[in-house]
């Protein structure tokens, strides 16, 4: 049968993700070390499983409110206020969502009309492309550059508005690359969105994941912008919680009425023992993030001080848990570099241009994997990196 | 615990260099802070951590309880002191609960444990009671789990 008729023209046209084409290559070998995995290696801290389990001991079985427990909303509000400085009322201000990925989707869902052009800026997470062009609008690209340390500069942005703009995507602390937004160079950028009247959504879900003495600055919280923006964050890498699918979007009550329709209507209501859980992280999980960051701090100077040692040179990646090294100098592409890696060494790393063409030349390095595994993991690197040089 | 320790009690193989990469101090700091460890005796060793179950020739382990009676004037040291002395003693621990010490023994055959304890252990001045529970399967040991296969996947999938 041909089915083509009977598929929407926008998912079929819509890439698969480039992460996924290596994947099937890695997930065929034995012995591999996975430095390509975009969630925590640590489980759960065990007080908020616990948190779940009793919820479910308790028969907490049901549906919550569409927006989320008004509990967990209340939670939420609170931890944005403590760790950022920004009020937002749990009653219409906040959304509790499946994960940020949903928060993403429902994002672009409330905010583009047919033909608005969605400002993306990459390196980035691989969603943000398809999502766009799934909600009807058109992505345009802004390319980030390894001597801005990849961060968005303000006449990149300038550059790429036209009379279309209606949107941009913010996706800091980075990931792939790794890349923050200092409070000064969003100041710059936040002139030319007020300026030109543009949407933001900024994604936050490695906002807790900062380093170097470097703490997370919302865009929401400089002069004029909250009230053109949505936050999208979530549990999955502060507290490490990412089965539990959970996460929240934060904006003005007028955006988040339209959003909470969209959720309503094709979600109902978040998990809800992952909601329970949730509720005992923002309570008491402060120090569990403290330690994770602590212990992903020391793996990440690990990481860039060998990656540099053995020739991939690498920016000082201050936020979330990834490495984005140039790895020209091998003479090799990054989809030669990550697939001979794991077949040649098996250590998996994701090649650079899976998060747009702009990456290509760069590979991602997660270092989400334990101490043990990232030391043996670095010397298969360096004996790759000899061998190539050698045959070369 | 300071973070050297940490790093180096779950894995001593990192180097000083890397300590110092990992920590962001000074390699002269580092190498200095593990020398005081040692001498002050807070560091005691380095140790592999061996899966004996996967030799041929690991011989048998066994965990003795042991009650005794504490000397008058030095207490349970001087029993203890006794005790570690042994060459089939791997570990020794002072307990609270039900029986006094907690003794690890190393042999090559149950025979040659159960002549130890028999022999040797029983017939120290002040031991009242002996209970002797061999080891049939390292599960975990050093806070590595030794149970199941050494593939460094950890469960997680490759989803996007």
């Amino acid at each position: 049968m041909d089915y083509s008729k009977h598929i929407n023209k926008t998912i079929s046209g819509v890439k698969p993700s480039g992460i996924r084409k290596f994947f099937d290559i890695a997930v065929e070998m034995d012995n591999v070390i996975s430095l390509s995995i975009g969630e925590p290696d640590f489980k759960t801290p065990w007080h908020i499983r616990q948190a779940g389990i009793e919820s479910l001991e308790r028969g907490k079985t049901f549906y919550t409110p569409n927006r989320g427990l008004f509990e967990l909303r209340k939670e939420i509000s609170n931890y944005y206020f403590r760790r950022f400085n920004l009020s937002y009322i749990p009653e219409t201000e906040v959304l509790v969502t499946v994960g940020g990925s949903e928060g993403i989707d429902l994002a672009f869902r409330t905010l583009v009309n047919r033909g608005d052009e969605v400002l993306i800026p990459q390196p980035a997470f691989v969603c943000y492309e398809p999502l766009a062009e799934m909600a009807g609008g058109v992505p345009v690209i802004i390319e980030t550059k390894e001597e801005n340390n990849f961060r968005l500069t303000k006449e990149e942005l300038e550059a790429a508005i036209t009379d279309k703009t209606t949107m941009l995507v913010l996706p800091f602390p980075n990931n792939p690359t790794g890349a923050i937004m200092e409070k000064k160079h969003l100041e710059e950028i936040a002139e030319v969105i007020i300026f030109f009247f543009i949407d933001t959504a900024t994604t936050e879900i490695y906002a807790e994941l900062t380093y170097g003495g470097k703490e997370h600055v919302s865009v929401a919280s400089i002069d004029g912008m909250k009230e053109r923006t949505v936050i999208v964050s979530g549990f999955s890498k502060a507290y490490a919680m990412t089965g539990w699918r959970l996460g929240y979007i934060l904006g003005p009550a007028e955006i988040l009425t339209q959003t909470t329709k969209l959720h309503q209507y094709g979600i109902m209501s978040s998990p809800t023992t992952a909601q329970y859980a949730a509720i005992e992280a923002m309570k008491n999980g402060d120090n569990d993030i403290k330690d994770m960051r602590s212990d992903y701090d020391i793996r990440r100077r690990l990481i860039v001080g060998k990656l540099n040692e053995i020739g991939l040179t690498c920016f000082e990646p201050l936020g979330a848990f990834y490495t984005f090294p140039c790895i020209r100098s091998t003479g090799l592409s990054s989809d030669e570099f990550a697939t001979r890696l794991v077949k040649e060494k098996r250590v998996a790393v994701v090649p650079g241009n899976a998060f747009g063409e702009c990456g290509e030349g760069f590979v991602r390095i997660s270092y989400a994997q334990s101490l043990k595994n990232i030391k043996i993991a670095l010397k298969r690197i360096e004996d790759f990196v000899k061998e190539l040089k050698d045959e070369g | 615990m300071d973070k050297i320790l940490e790093i180096l009690s779950e894995n001593s193989s990192f180097s000083v260099k890397e300590l110092s990469l990992m920590l962001g101090e000074p390699e002269d700091y580092i190498s200095a802070q593990i020398k005081e460890y040692e001498q002050t005796g807070i560091i005691r060793g380095y140790q592999a951590i061996v899966d004996t179950d996967k030799l041929s020739d690991a011989g048998v382990t066994a965990i003795i309880e042991l009650k005794v009676t504490p000397k008058k004037e030095t207490g349970f040291e001087e029993l203890a002191e006794k005790i570690m002395a042994f060459e089939e003693v791997t570990s020794l621990y002072l307990m609270a609960g039900s029986f006094d010490f907690a003794v690890f023994v190393k042999g090559k055959t149950i025979q040659d444990v159960a002549s130890f304890v028999a022999k040797r252990i029983s017939c120290v001045d002040g031991v009242i009671a002996t209970a002797t529970h061999f080891m049939l399967k390292t599960y975990k040991k050093g806070g590595v789990c030794l149970f199941g296969d050494s593939d460094p996947s950890d469960g997680r999938s490759m989803v996007l």
